[in-house]
């Protein structure tokens, strides 16, 4: 992020909000307000049946010192900036692309594909080429685990239209 | 006391031989492995677990936990890249001295200072826990409210990092406990309208997501990264006169390291730093620190290992977890229905003491397997990421989904892998989140029975002498760091 603000041509004044400190403080802050917003949406107890506090009160007392202390780090970060941060390179937006894979086939088609169809994305975009070598990874391996898995701990995946096949 | 013979009772049990002699090569292999670790590696096999006895179960985690921290020294000093954040400090001096043709000396200083660390360690746990644990017998809900906000704390001031950064990462892990529904009223919190989440979130998806699959991403941001490697002929015995150098060091180390380990903190990584910080300054050369010194080899990992048994002290005697790993033996002995604290001491003698027996073979084993087959656990290294890593996610998504046999499970094991990688890499520790998540409950818990004992008044909290104790140590621990940064 602090690629960004060293670029041509900002405006020193704006360059303050793409700092990483400025931007994960934020994120921080966002996050938790709307879940404090959701803490005002817990059931009440009536007072005849309350026990010590409601249950809304500690995860709002949790959040207000979430957001406080990351105040507290941003305002720090100014005196003291965070260490600068490399780009992320292609490898690290494809492997989280392949998480994405891995939850929609997994979810629609077939968990074991899921995991297969990672394995080989992975694999080949971190450099491996062999064709023997990302069939190990991206089904003899697997299928291995699955096997342990299902006998050794006798475990169900769910339904699909590969796993259906060997629970016949 | 009484019970001390039980300590050989795994002995002359061939099952718990067979699970130590397994528990060990695991954890040898994965401290080798960059990234991976006895945390990591400890929350992969806990479903496993589920086919053991409780004590295997916990003999098994208990060994991998041993043997993983050791095995991080033989990445550290063969590719200067630490195999655990505990073996972070074994770079300094192991990498420099194996380049200098003396990687078999420097891993063997390793090897013989980790078990006399370890071993020390042990014995601290074999008498320091069961008095811990008497000391526990006059805990009521507000000393164990202060005790689990002290170490909270704790953790925060002498963890790794920013102080008030592991202070948000800890108050995240308590929040992460608050998912589901309320376990003094049954009300739904945080739970938006998805059922498997009124149960919780438990703590392997989340443990095997900051540890395992944030690694992963870490790791796809390196894979041009090339390690150079040094040539391991043999591991070689330290000589009488790296003997005479460093047995000072280990002591000192040994005892820094259990008791930073008795300490809430990220345990083996400070014990570490610490280990070889105050074997730099009492050593009368100083100068040679960073550039192959044997007593710096000796006092990282002489602490490290120590704080092995260290951390189980807590973690046994009242049910806080020392470090991160010992925060997946806690979940190990809670799943096996096992409930750490005084009356475990009182009922069940005989599966604490074959813990702390199979602690102690364990360190053997590993001086062993280390010593003969060091040459091999690192060629493990030569393993490729971009095979060795989609590997792991299989294992990952299937152990993860395999305790509940959920996949909301397996979703938010790769949600909190991102989050584990974007803490990571603005400087938040995940450690302080796996302890609040781990002390969540009993932080809530003992808070809100406190109150309704004290009827809603929180100034009985300060009628109480040893939780007392607890806040005032809490304050110490968390001015700490503002003390440090004015010296």
């Amino acid at each position: 992020m602090n690629d960004v603000h060293n670029e041509k041509g900002t405006n020193k004044s704006l360059s303050l909000f793409f700092k990483s400190s400025f931007i994960v403080s934020a994120v921080i802050i966002v996050i938790s307000s709307i879940l404090l917003y959701f803490t005002f949406t817990f059931d009440i107890v009536p007072p005849i049946l309350n026990r010590g506090i409601q249950p809304a009160t500690f995860p709002k007392a949790l959040l207000i010192l979430i957001i406080t202390l990351t105040l507290l780090t941003y305002f720090i970060s100014l005196k003291k900036p965070w260490k600068s941060e490399k780009k992320l390179p292609n490898s690290f937006y494809i492997t989280l692309l392949s998480f994405v894979v891995f939850i929609t086939v997994s979810k629609f088609l077939d968990f074991f594909l899921g995991i297969a169809l990672l394995s080989i994305i992975v694999s080949y975009f971190w450099g491996e080429r062999r064709v023997a070598y990302l069939i190990i990874v991206s089904i003899i391996f697997p299928l291995i685990v699955f096997v342990f898995f299902e006998t050794i701990l006798g475990l169900r995946f769910p339904p699909g239209i590969i796993t259906n096949l060997y629970y016949g | 006391m009484e019970n001390l013979g039980l300590i050989f009772a795994p002995l002359f049990s061939y099952k718990l031989l067979i699970v130590l002699f397994f528990g060990t090569i695991f954890g040898l292999i994965l401290g080798v492995l960059p990234g991976l670790g006895p945390t990591t590696g400890g929350a992969l096999i806990l479903p496993f677990t589920m086919t053991l006895d409780p004590l295997s179960a916990i003999v098994l985690l208990t060994a991998i936990y041993c043997a993983g921290t050791y095995g991080g020294a033989i990445t550290a000093i063969l590719i200067n890249t630490p195999g655990t954040p505990a073996a972070a400090a074994t770079c300094l001096d192991g990498y420099p001295l194996a380049q200098k043709g003396e990687a078999g000396r420097a891993l063997g200083m390793a090897t013989v200072s980790s078990v006399i660390g370890g071993i020390a360690s042990v014995i601290v746990l074999i008498f320091f826990a069961p008095l811990l644990a008497n000391l526990a017998y006059e805990f009521g809900q507000p000393e164990y409210f202060a005790l689990a906000i002290f170490g909270l704390t704790m953790l925060a001031s002498i963890g790794e990092g920013s102080p008030i950064k592991n202070l948000i990462a800890g108050a995240f892990g308590i929040l992460i406990s608050t998912v589901g529904k309320d376990f003094m009223t049954s009300i739904d919190r945080f739970t938006f309208g998805i059922n498997e989440l009124t149960e919780g979130i438990g703590f392997i998806p989340v443990v095997v997501g900051l540890f395992a699959i944030s690694e992963m991403l870490t790791q796809s941001t390196l894979i041009n990264q090339i390690f150079n490697r040094v040539a391991l002929k043999a591991v070689k015995l330290p000589s009488i006169d790296d003997y005479k150098k460093t047995w000072k060091t280990i002591i000192r180390s040994s005892g820094i390291g259990s008791f930073i380990g008795v300490l809430p903190a990220e345990g083996g990584t400070v014990a570490s730093l610490i280990g070889y910080a105050e074997a730099k300054r009492w050593s009368k050369k100083p100068e040679d620190f960073g550039k192959g010194s044997i007593e710096g080899i000796a006092g990282a990992e002489a602490a490290n290992n120590a704080a092995t048994g260290g951390a189980m002290v807590p973690t046994l005697a009242l049910g806080i977890p020392g470090s991160a790993t010992t925060a997946v033996i806690l979940t190990g002995l809670i799943i096996h229905g096992v409930r750490p604290g005084p009356d475990l001491f009182r009922e069940q003698p005989e599966f604490l003491y074959g813990i702390f027996g199979s602690m102690l073979i364990a360190n053997i084993l590993f001086f062993v397997l280390g010593f003969f087959g060091a040459k091999i656990f690192a060629r493990i290294t030569l393993v490729p990421n971009k095979l060795l890593w989609p590997m792991i996610f299989a294992v990952s998504v299937c152990g993860t989904y395999s305790l509940n046999q959920s996949i909301i499970d397996v979703w938010l094991m790769l949600l909190f892998g991102v989050i584990g990688f974007f803490m990571r890499r603005y400087g938040f520790s995940v450690v302080p989140v796996i302890i609040g998540l781990i002390l969540g409950e009993l932080v809530e818990g003992t808070l809100r029975q406190s109150l309704v004992i004290f009827d809603g008044n929180w100034l009985m909290f300060l009628q109480r002498p040893i939780a007392l104790t607890f806040f005032v140590l809490s304050l110490i621990a968390l001015s700490f760091p503002l003390i440090k940064r004015k010296k």
